[in-house]
């Protein structure tokens, strides 16, 4: 059940992505004073907000920017862990102990803190976001990728590589980094709901998108004066996270029980 | 290696970690904000303000230099001037903490409460239908925004069931206990101020409980698979054997060496606390570090956020630091 709510999230956020929201049943930044706050309905499925936009178009409208900040977030975690990481488990020696070492540092903050910080340095903005989590996600790949490398290094054809002369950037591209590549994407796929967990955190404190863009976190803490006279408001962008970041839970649930189990504990 | 050596070595190695961390905090903020002085005079201060802040903090002194002021600063206690409230941040920091101390540890407490039997009763049906609803419903509270539980339970039981208090500390209505550690609780407890007491657990129930449905889980997972290993080993069978009852087995026995390994998510326990206390007590204006963030963020009040930064990750550390030497008192196999 997680493959089908992962997979109808990313068709999802593609196809708004594509038709520019137009397939969205309402226009999602149109202001119409006249119907705000509205229950869900059979014209509007989950209700208005407070300036009169359908709140269903406004989450589904969300699901494109919070898919390019997880799929960014992620994406970079997973180059750099394994560039890094391959050269840590590779390489060995100093090399590893710093890159192993600086991973240790960056791994000792909690993540929405470490991310809260970089965003207000650089200032509320989704781009700034993604760079603000970027650094919350490499450390992990870089952990994962190294313990890979580890293991790919002494199988025989790395083994029969080195000794055949091979220069070791040949080495770790040609035979390492395709060997890891596999693992890291599998937990790349599962962190995409925790990346949309803590980017909608960033933005529910307003670090992250900000208005008029719909974003989930943002339509929450848009809605939290009305909890008590339209709870739709705020309950239902919240509910959709939950939704989302179940879905890819489940799926990694289910992926990580397909792999190796000497790395079940790492993410768990 | 004996126990002592065991913790001493464990704080050495803390110290790596601790310059490392304060190099990330210093280059967050002095080097990657556009423009530094700015930031941490506020966005309303005038030149002069700039200039006077730039020779305070040595921000015209070169790039390495700089790092060393700040590491000084930080040793000495001067963590900045907040330019919200012109008061010393750690002076203000000192006053938001203790709130949020009593929050976490309430939330832990609860976490506890909740997790350990759920762990339990979810190893006894390994794979049956108790497990996986247990599964389920800590999925449900660990992948949910802190805010979903939270806006979900003061809407159920504060307002719609008007059982508890929706925000604060404390009524209105009643004068705070004498301060002894700023804890409420702890204080209206030792002051004997019995209305006070009643009072500020009835306000701190909710968002405790906030906290801890939506991280239970950490506990439940850890407590479930270390009851499904103590139930492999050998003396499992012996007591069996022996012909102990199955409850005396499972709860005298097995519960007692699975809760072992728990103690080593204490600080993992902590920093997702942590995290989730940033949204709980912006919800429900609880007068804790999160509520200040939260306060610092809207009012572009940085220097204030850099000490909430450098006051959460060093607590997360301290925690794993405990964590660890509790463990290592509760087993000491590890020491050697």
């Amino acid at each position: 059940m997680g493959t089908v709510i992962a997979v109808a999230f990313l068709i999802l956020a593609i196809s708004v992505w594509i038709t520019n929201n137009a397939i969205l049943p309402y226009n999602v930044y149109l202001i119409t004073p006249t119907s705000s706050l509205q229950p869900p309905s059979f014209t509007h499925f989950l209700g208005t907000d407070d300036l009169g936009r359908d709140l269903f178009s406004r989450i589904l409208a969300a699901a494109p920017i919070d898919a390019e900040v997880a799929l960014s977030v992620v994406g970079s975690a997973v180059v750099f862990g394994l560039v890094l990481g391959s050269l840590a488990g590779y390489v060995g020696g100093l090399v590893e102990e710093v890159i192993m070492r600086v991973t240790d540092v960056f791994l000792a903050f909690p993540g929405l803190v470490l991310a809260l910080a970089i965003a207000s340095a650089l200032g509320p903005s989704i781009f700034n976001s993604i760079l603000a989590l970027t650094p919350v996600w490499w450390p992990s790949y870089t952990r994962l990728a190294r313990g890979e490398a580890l293991t790919v290094k002494s199988r025989q054809f790395v083994e029969a590589s080195r000794a055949s002369g091979q220069t070791t950037r040949h080495i770790i591209f040609k035979h390492i980094i395709p060997n890891i590549l596999p693992v890291l994407l599998v937990y790349a796929t599962l962190d995409i709901g925790n990346v949309i967990l803590v980017f909608s955190v960033l933005s529910f404190i307003g670090l992250g998108a900000q208005p008029p863009a719909p974003e989930w976190g943002l339509l929450t803490s848009q809605g939290q004066q009305y909890l008590v006279s339209a709870p739709w408001y705020p309950i239902a962008p919240a509910v959709a996270i939950l939704i989302v970041a179940m879905g890819f839970s489940l799926l990694g649930d289910g992926l990580r029980d397909v792999l190796d189990p000497r790395v079940r504990g790492l993410f768990s | 290696m004996g126990f002592l050596t065991f913790v001493v070595k464990r704080f050495l190695m803390l110290i790596p970690i601790l310059i490392g961390v304060t190099f990330i905090t210093y280059v967050i903020s002095r080097v990657t904000v556009p423009n530094v002085a700015r930031a941490w005079a506020g966005p309303r201060a005038s030149a002069g303000q700039l200039a006077a802040l730039t020779a305070r903090y040595h921000l015209d002194a070169p790039i390495y230099l700089q790092y060393f002021y700040y590491v000084r600063g930080l040793l000495t206690g001067d963590w900045g001037i907040s330019p919200t409230t012109g008061r010393p941040v750690l002076y203000d920091l000192a006053i938001f903490f203790p709130a949020t101390v009593e929050l976490a540890v309430a939330a832990i407490i609860i976490t506890i409460i909740i997790g350990i039997p759920t762990g339990i009763v979810a190893a006894l049906h390994q794979n049956g239908k108790l497990d996986h609803s247990i599964r389920f419903i800590y999925l449900a509270g660990f992948c949910s925004p802190p805010f979903f539980v939270g806006l979900a339970m003061l809407l159920i039981f504060g307002y719609y069931f008007n059982v508890f208090p929706t925000q604060g500390e404390l009524s209105t209505s009643l004068t705070p206990p004498l301060k002894i550690t700023g804890m409420y609780v702890v204080d209206s407890l030792l002051s004997h101020n019995w209305v006070d007491l009643r009072d500020s657990l009835w306000h701190i129930v909710l968002p405790a409980t906030a906290l801890a449905l939506t991280y239970f889980g950490i506990v439940t997972r850890i407590m479930r698979s270390s009851m499904l290993e103590v139930f492999q080993r050998d003396f499992i069978r012996a007591a069996f054997a022996k012909g102990l009852s199955r409850n005396a087995v499972v709860y005298k026995h097995a519960v007692r060496n699975a809760m072992i390994p728990t103690a080593t998510v204490l600080g993992l326990l902590l920093g997702a606390l942590l995290s989730g206390t940033i949204v709980i007590e912006a919800i429900f204006i609880w007068p804790g570090i999160g509520y200040y963030a939260v306060q610092s963020i809207e009012s572009l009040d940085f220097p204030s956020v850099m000490g909430i930064t450098i006051l959460f990750t060093i607590s997360v550390i301290l925690a794993n630091l405990l964590a660890d030497i509790l463990y290592a008192v509760i087993d000491p196999r590890i020491t050697v």
